[in-house]
């Protein structure tokens, strides 16, 4: 961009002492210089029109039940699409470039492709990970409240991709309406034949339950949620070996999002070329976001991957409170990623690419605003204490680090810490990344990793504006 | 949900020193006894109030002694204070201080617990779920069953009668039962009133909602009204944040049947304390959202006030009805590797 900016400005002002035609002569020079795929990764997304959007039901405001979803063309064809196999199946999600909803963002055609293509003698198991408990996010839900018959018919898809034999959906215990809403769309499926055997006239059996959590974030994770849907606490596995080849009951699993799962039929139906239409290369397709915090409609709305923060959040939840420069920092992807400053929300995409590239992650695409009346310590200080809660205490950097990390920040919030503390709480984050079972170790430490990236200076502050009698009792 | 206590160290000396200290004790013990359980007693919240008793009763000092020891711990707001410290870091919930179980009169070994025939229906339709050599995986929908039944928490005869009902040793079902936040195992109100307080939620105001709640119900998080109404609990991320601030209400009140947990969202003060008085009249209040339908852009809670704000709504047509592409096609190519 710069190259050609700078090129441009040369060719200019020569081209003022030849004249209109040389100048458009030189401009054509300088396009042709370019390398095309700059040009085309300048495309912009974001804005698109509801017929491209595939949770029609989003709001709630036509007919949640089965008859409302076929009127919206749930279950359309699905026999057809499943006697393309399930080798078809996997290769179009592959295609598609759809990548896990669930806040990994693995490729999920690839996920999807580990299963075995043979049994040993062993089923198969796919489980959809309704356990949305991360902060900030919100887009499942209305998945299931409202669209159930997306889910059911996308864990039939799955199930079928990765020739399972049946599924279990785990929710988490505190949905229980919602919960209710997917267990009457589960009966009404059964009842219409679309699943069971012969599921949907398609000669394939696929049985689909229901489960329930009750009240653990770490049952999110993939190998807690397999420990607690076998009747145990919910303490995560170590990796290898993976639920692909011993998951739940010892057997192969794969676990997806519901977002992700409910995504594919309309991928199947529509093409994956459609899908992959929207959003940049690698990061494709469209994306429930949910926008909280200081913003003046807080809300869930689908969106193309890649559109720019500024305009997902101005476009449709009404722009920050007091304006675009009230802003202090944006956590971009629920409360596991590291926050972003002002300086970098002004031209970030929303996408994994891009907002990895500024060192945090796209995640579960829950954007929380945070504008100049938020105390950015207390907010990060908070989102340390629902990490040493939720910890399941198995191992030692994850168990003691996060109480370590809450205690902390919580002092630093009164101006009662030491200046070396900062640097201690760098240090205890190192510590933590990497060292653990699962990765709840590694989302306790990023937002502190963020905030000190970002606003050590406020934290420096902090300490420097303790009053005397503060400062005598952090000094002993 | 942590299993490890890091002031067992604490009680333990406290202990020896109280064991050994109060029959020859010279006045220096003395004083270091008092401070030991002084500070047990505040640092260690109820826990300390209780080991502090116990403790001055078995030396058989004198009524003082314990009565200055349980004053220092009784004082109103201790379990605020619990929050304030890391003791809190081995709760599974506000109110279930302890990963342990103490016996008291209608809660020990011979109490006993029994589901009714309706619910053992329900319970046998979610053993059929899972694979018939894998009972345990009903553990939590079963206890979740018990519970409901049991007014709203999980006495040790429910937990017992749930390992029978299951095939597993009572241990594991204790260990599920302690690990998960929404199994209680003391006595709850009708109506379990939770506010979420994870920073989604507290940048729209939940501290707000909890100090109106406080106000109005006139106990602290983790205790119960007198007349056995309310129980004030605070809970992590309850996922709906776009909503924010909200509280659930599980409603205990009718058993199994009538067992409701309603969410209720984009709350102002006023709103909080309106629902209050609504249960209190054995009313229904409005579930979800009190200003808007769902989760569409429709306004925002600022300054403890709804505040409309129209604009950047989507989904407003009828959607589209079924399509599909022609699937008679060969699939195309897969797209060649960016250069």
């Amino acid at each position: 961009m710069l190259l050609s900016s700078s090129l441009a400005v040369q060719a200019g002002s020569s081209a003022l002492q030849l004249g209109a035609g040389a100048l458009q002569h030189v401009a054509k020079c300088v396009a042709r210089c370019i390398s095309t795929s700059s040009w085309s990764s300048e495309k912009h997304f974001g804005g698109i029109s509801d017929d491209d959007r595939i949770f029609q039901n989003l709001y709630g405001r036509h007919d949640t039940s089965i008859k409302g979803a076929l009127a919206r063309g749930d279950w359309y064809r699905t026999k057809d699409l499943i006697a393309n196999g399930s080798d078809w199946i996997i290769e179009q999600v592959k295609q598609s470039g759809m990548r896990g909803r669930g806040g990994a963002g693995f490729p999920s055609g690839l996920k999807w492709s580990f299963m075995p293509k043979v049994s040993d003698g062993r089923p198969s198991y796919v489980v959809i990970n309704a356990d949305e408990s991360e902060p900030g996010t919100c887009k499942d839900r209305e998945i299931m409240r409202h669209e159930p018959h997306k889910l059911i018919e996308g864990a039939l898809m799955a199930g079928v991709g990765m020739r399972a034999r049946a599924g279990y959906i785990y929710i988490r215990g505190e949905f229980v309406n919602e919960r209710r809403c997917v267990q009457r769309a589960i009966d009404e499926a059964y009842a219409a034949g679309l699943l069971g055997s012969n599921a949907a006239g398609s000669g394939y059996s696929f049985d689909l339950r229901l489960h329930q959590g009750a009240g653990a974030y770490i049952c999110g994770e993939e190998t807690a949620l397999l420990e607690s849907l076998e009747g145990r606490q919910g303490k995560p596995r170590l990796k290898p070996p993976y639920p692909a080849s011993v998951g739940l009951y010892g057997c192969p699993t794969t676990i997806t999002n519901v977002e992700t799962v409910s995504c594919v039929p309309t991928i199947l139906r529509r093409g994956p070329d459609w899908f992959s239409s929207f959003g940049r290369p690698n990061n494709s397709g469209t994306k429930l976001f949910c926008i909280s915090g200081h913003v003046n409609r807080p809300c869930t709305v689908e969106e193309s991957m890649s559109i720019p923060l500024r305009e997902l959040i101005e476009r449709h939840a009404g722009g920050v409170r007091g304006g675009w420069d009230n802003l202090l920092a944006i956590i971009p992807g629920g409360s596991s990623t590291p926050l972003l400053p002002k300086a970098a929300c002004d031209t970030v995409l929303m996408d994994y690419d891009s907002l990895r590239e500024q060192q945090s992650d796209l995640g579960t695409a829950a954007v929380i605003v945070m504008d100049k009346s938020t105390d950015i310590i207390d907010a990060i200080a908070r989102l340390a204490y629902f990490y040493k809660v939720e910890s399941c205490g198995q191992c030692t950097p994850c168990r003691e680090g996060t109480g370590w990390l809450y205690d902390i920040l919580t002092r630093l919030v009164h101006c009662d810490a030491k200046m070396q503390e900062i640097d201690m709480l760098a240090m205890i984050t190192k510590q933590i990344q990497g060292h653990t079972i699962c990765a709840l170790g590694d989302a306790a430490a990023l937002p502190v990793m963020g905030l000190l990236r970002h606003f050590r200076p406020e934290m420096e502050a902090r300490i420097k504006s303790a009053s005397k009698p503060q400062r005598i009792a952090a000094a002993r | 949900m942590v299993g490890y206590q890091w002031f067992d160290g604490q009680l333990l000396s406290a202990a020896r020193l109280s064991a050994t200290g109060f029959g020859d004790a010279s006045a220096g013990v003395y004083r270091h006894a008092i401070t030991m359980l002084g500070r047990l007693a505040s640092s260690a919240g109820v826990l300390g109030k209780l080991v502090a008793q116990q403790l001055a009763s078995n030396a058989g000092a004198s009524a003082g002694l314990a009565q200055t020891a349980a004053a220092a711990a009784g004082s109103s707001g201790l379990l605020q204070q619990l929050g304030r410290s890391s003791s809190r870091a081995f709760a599974t919930n506000s109110h279930d201080i302890f990963n342990i179980h103490k016996h008291s009169p209608d809660n020990n070994w011979n109490t006993e617990f029994d589901f009714t025939p309706a619910n053992y229906k329900k319970v046998a339709e979610i053993i059929a779920r899972y694979p018939p050599n894998y009972k345990a995986s009903a553990c939590i929908p079963v206890l979740d069953i018990a519970q409901q039944q049991n007014k709203g928490w999980l006495s040790l005869a429910a937990m017992n009668r749930v390992a029978k009902v299951l095939d597993m040793p009572e241990i594991r079902v204790y260990e599920v039962a302690t690990f998960y936040t929404m199994f209680n195992r003391s006595k709850m109100g009708k109506y379990h009133v939770m506010i979420c307080g994870t920073t989604p939620c507290r940048l729209q105001g939940a501290q707000h909602i909890e100090h109106a709640l406080v106000d109005k119900l006139g106990i602290h998080i983790g205790e119960t009204t007198a007349d056995g109404m309310f129980t004030l609990g605070e809970m992590e991320c309850m996922g709906a944040c776009v909503n924010a601030p909200m509280i659930a209400i599980a409603d205990y009140t009718t058993g199994v049947e009538g067992f409701t947990y309603n969410y209720y969202e984009d709350l102002t003060p006023k709103d909080a304390c309106d629902i209050i008085d609504t249960l209190r009249k054995g009313e229904k209040p409005r579930v979800g959202s009190q200003h808007r339908s769902k989760a569409e852009p429709a306004g925002a809670v600022v300054k403890d006030k709804w505040v409309p704000a129209k604009g950047g709504e989507t989904l407003m047509g009828k959607p589209p009805g079924p399509y599909c592409r022609d699937l008679t096609d060969p699939p195309p190519p897969p797209p060649q590797p960016a250069a």
